[in-house]
This record gives structure tokens, C-alpha cells and sequence, in this order.
């Protein structure tokens, strides 16, 4: 069984045959995304009850918290293509970690400014210096940082080396980052206002943005297969079969 | 290999950065004076009443140290890469990482420890205390050579990339936020008269943990950008 898989993962780790599979699953990710996220919203504005500290405005979570789930979770698995792209030099792997990024960034963003949004309801302001906010701030960071680099490199054998490199660097510092931050913070605001929620979350919230979290994991997985077909193309086009293909496509 | 073989190269390396930073001494005071004018930047900016500056005094100093040591990053690599020593350096028997550690070792003597020597002059004027000064010397002492380590990383990265310059700070500050954070974070404990010890033993620890990872990571940067 071992072998075979291993066999199967060499066999789609060949672009062309990645190509050929991603185009087969991207619309099922799609039809999950849509079918996932739809149920998730549903449930979050008419089946989850009213908080009774914060009213409606909490609703807000249930993108937010999957959101800032999504951010942590892909630059993991960036980080994770990053050194196998390194270690093995397989190519698609290093695709892949390019396509990750602008969907890791986008979530960053959206866990940032719907928080900015919750914020100002819940404690008055759209910002706080809390150590969750400024260390996604600071991932956010990275994430522009590992998109600029490789935009910058022209070679894109050796921009996805360097970005791979420094996704490896800051996956290895998000930890340290997290907790300085985090003790930084306890030093400088003693007990202010804190996003941590009610500890006894009721079931129903739970499972609402568990559904959110997975809905937003296939859309993930739809766009960045759609990406990284993009990347495959732009950077195995002088290969035949990518030739074949467009050629074909065009009459 | 024999270790003399080894300490040779890396001492050779010293020698021959420090030399030539020695031949081109305005580089080196331009960075220099680029600290301080930033820090002298945030009394006009801020307010020159002692008591304000003295609580921002050592977040001042030390970002103008962040981004004076930023400055001064491009240096490290690019003129070796330019005149093509760099590509003999990496044919070199000796670990490249071991060489590295050279070169960011002169980078520091250069850039980094004249950041410390004047920081007492920068403290006063912002009205530190003895006390304080001599703590902000003493974690800029553990800090500075951090970040010239991990900005080796950056440094080794953007080499040769159009807009280096201006990439590496947005790739090495971000990293440098710990330091920054127990840095500052010593000296405001102190003036708030609380334990600071935390803040430089972690400061120690990452200086310890940079020394021996971040050659590593900036000679496979290397061998990225000069293949």
C-alpha cells in the first residue's frame, strides 16, 4: 500500500499530470466551497442564537476566527511545500508554496479586518495592540515579504528557492514572534481588554465555524489548484505538451 | 581538515572585510550618522520635554538601530558578488557557513558596535539615566549582533534582485521584532524598577541561537542567489 501511494504521489509531483488531475477536481473543491460556506452562513445568521453579552454584532466570527485559522494553517503548509521543494527539488512542490501565498495573505487580511470590525462594536475601537492582532499583523508581513521576493527575482527556478528559504526562516520564527509578542504585551497593557471569547462556547457556534473553516479550506484548495495550473503553464511552456494544449485550445 | 585550517579562513575573512570597510570609511559614518540623526529626528517631531522622550527613549534608539544596521545590509555580500570573489568563496574546502560567520562578524565591528558606543551620547540627549544608558548599552550589545545576523539572511536572498535595497526591510524586520520587543523591553523595565534579568538572559538566548543557525540559513541563501 506504502508503495503504491509513493507511486502515485511521484506520478502527480510530474506537472503534466498534475495539470490534468487538479483540472479534474478543482470543480468538485468549488461545488464543496460554495455548498460548505453557504450552509455556514446560513446557519451563522439565522440558526446560531443571539450572544447575549454582544448581540448580533459576534456573528462576525464565524469568518473571523476561520479566517485567522486558514492564515496560521497555510503558512504552515507553505512552509511544509517550501522544504519539500528544497530537500527533494520537485518542482510542483514549489508551485504549489507560490500559490499558497496570496490566498495565505488574503485570509490574513480578512482575519484582520473583520476583527477591525468586531472590534469597534465590542470594545469601542477598531484597533488594539493585543498580542493575537499585532502577531497576525506581523504574519501578514511575512506574507507580503515571501510574495516580494519572488515577484522581485526574474529566474523563477531561483525566486522559488529564495521564497522557500525564507518561508523556512519565518515558520521557524512565527513561534518566537508569537511569544514575544504575546509577553510584550502582558508588559505594556496589564489587564485590558482581551478577544478571548466566553470560555463555554455553545455547540451550535462551534459547529458553525467548523463548517466555515472547512467551506473556506476548499475554496482554498479550489483557488490555489486553479493558481497553480497558471504557474504550471507559465513556467513549462516550452515543453510539447504544453504547446499541444494550447495549440489545441486555440482552434 | 584540520581546525588551523578552519580558524585560518574564518580570521583571513575577518581581516580582509574589516580591511576594506577601514578603505572606504564613509560608507561606514554614513550609516552612522544616519542613526543619529533619526534619533535626533523624534525630539522636533514628538516634544522636547524630557520627561516624554525619557519613556520613548529606548524604543528611539533602539528602531534607529534596526533600521541603521537595515542600511547597512546591502553592503555585506554585494560587492564580493559584483567583483566575483563571492562565487571563489563558495568554492572555498571551508564550510561556507563558517565564512559567513566572518563576514557578519566584520559587519557587526563596523556597523553594529558603533551603534552601541555612541548610544550612551543618544541616551543622554534624550535624558536617560546612568542606569539606563548603561542597560540600553548592554542590550544593544547582545541585539546588534542579531541583527546582523538574520540580516545576512535578507542580505544573501536579495542579492543582485532589483530593489534590493528596499526588499531586504521588508523581508528582515518583521524578524527582528523579538529583538526589538526585549530590547526596549529591558530598559523600560528598569525605569518602571522592575526585574529586567528575563529580558537579557532571552536576548542572550537569541543571540546564542542565531549564532548557530542563521550561517547555515544565509549560506544556502548564498548558494540560491549566486547559482
Amino acid at each position: 500500500m506504502g508503495f503504491k501511494n509513493s507511486i502515485a504521489w511521484y506520478y502527480f509531483s510530474s506537472p503534466k499530470n498534475f495539470y490534468a488531475l487538479a483540472g479534474k477536481l478543482i470543480p468538485w473543491f468549488w461545488v464543496l466551497a460554495i455548498g460548505l460556506i453557504g450552509v455556514g452562513l446560513y446557519m451563522s445568521f439565522f440558526v446560531a442564537p443571539t450572544d447575549y453579552k454582544q448581540g448580533e454584532s459576534y456573528r462576525i466570527i464565524f469568518i473571523h476566527v476561520p479566517a485567522a485559522w486558514m492564515s496560521m494553517f497555510i503558512y504552515l503548509v507553505m512552509a511544509a511545500y517550501a522544504i519539500i521543494g528544497l530537500a527533494w527539488k520537485v518542482r510542483m512542490a514549489d508551485m504549489m508554496a507560490s500559490a499558497l501565498a496570496p490566498t495565505g495573505a488574503m485570509f490574513t487580511f480578512l482575519a484582520l479586518w473583520t476583527g477591525a470590525f468586531w472590534g469597534k462594536p465590542t470594545w469601542g475601537t477598531y484597533w488594539v495592540w493585543d498580542a493575537r492582532l499585532t502577531s497576525e499583523l506581523i504574519l501578514l508581513f511575512l506574507y507580503i515579504g515571501f510574495i516580494s521576493l519572488q515577484s522581485a527575482i526574474d529566474d523563477p527556478r531561483r525566486a522559488a528557492k529564495a521564497s522557500g528559504l525564507l518561508a523556512i526562516v519565518g515558520v521557524i520564527n512565527l513561534p518566537i514572534i508569537y511569544f514575544s509578542v504575546k509577553w510584550w504585551n502582558t508588559l505594556h497593557q496589564g489587564a485590558s481588554v482581551s478577544p478571548t471569547m466566553a470560555p463555554k462556547m455553545a455547540s451550535i457556534m462551534l459547529t458553525t465555524m467548523l463548517i466555515m473553516a472547512i467551506g473556506f479550506w476548499m475554496y482554498t484548495i479550489a483557488v490555489v489548484l486553479m493558481r497553480a495550473r497558471r504557474i504550471v503553464l507559465e513556467r513549462e511552456r516550452q515543453t510539447g505538451w504544453v504547446r499541444e494544449l494550447l495549440l489545441g485550445e486555440g482552434k | 581538515m584540520t581546525e588551523d585550517g578552519l580558524f585560518v579562513a574564518w580570521r583571513a575573512m575577518l581581516v580582509r572585510d574589516l580591511t576594506l570597510a577601514m578603505r572606504r570609511r564613509a560608507d561606514v559614518l554614513t550609516s552612522l550618522f544616519f542613526f543619529i540623526i533619526v534619533v535626533s529626528l523624534f525630539p522636533l517631531g514628538v516634544s522636547p520635554e524630557m520627561a516624554v522622550l525619557r519613556g520613548i527613549a529606548p524604543g528611539v534608539i533602539w528602531v534607529a538601530a534596526l533600521l541603521a544596521t537595515m542600511l547597512s545590509l546591502g553592503r555585506m555580500f554585494s560587492d564580493d558578488h559584483q567583483d566575483g570573489s563571492l562565487e571563489q568563496m563558495l568554492l572555498l574546502p571551508q564550510p561556507l557557513s563558517l565564512l559567513v560567520l566572518g563576514k557578519v562578524l566584520a559587519h557587526w565591528l563596523v556597523s553594529g558596535l558603533p551603534l552601541v558606543l555612541l548610544s550612551p551620547l543618544l541616551g543622554m540627549q534624550l535624558g536617560l539615566g546612568a542606569d539606563a544608558i548603561g542597560l540600553l548599552m548592554l542590550t544593544l550589545l547582545l541585539g546588534t549582533p542579531v541583527l546582523s545576523l538574520i540580516g545576512a539572511i535578507g542580505a544573501g536572498l536579495t542579492l543582485g534582485v532589483r530593489g534590493g535595497g528596499v526588499l531586504v526591510s521588508l523581508l528582515v524586520l518583521p524578524l527582528y521584532i523579538p529583538v526589538l520587543i526585549f530590547g526596549t523591553g529591558a530598559v523600560d523595565a528598569s525605569l518602571g524598577g522592575m526585574d529586567y534579568e528575563g529580558h537579557l538572559s532571552l536576548l542572550g538566548a537569541f543571540l546564542v541561537m542565531a549564532l548557530l543557525t542563521t550561517p547555515l540559513a544565509t549560506a544556502a541563501a548564498l548558494r540560491i542567489s549566486v547559482e
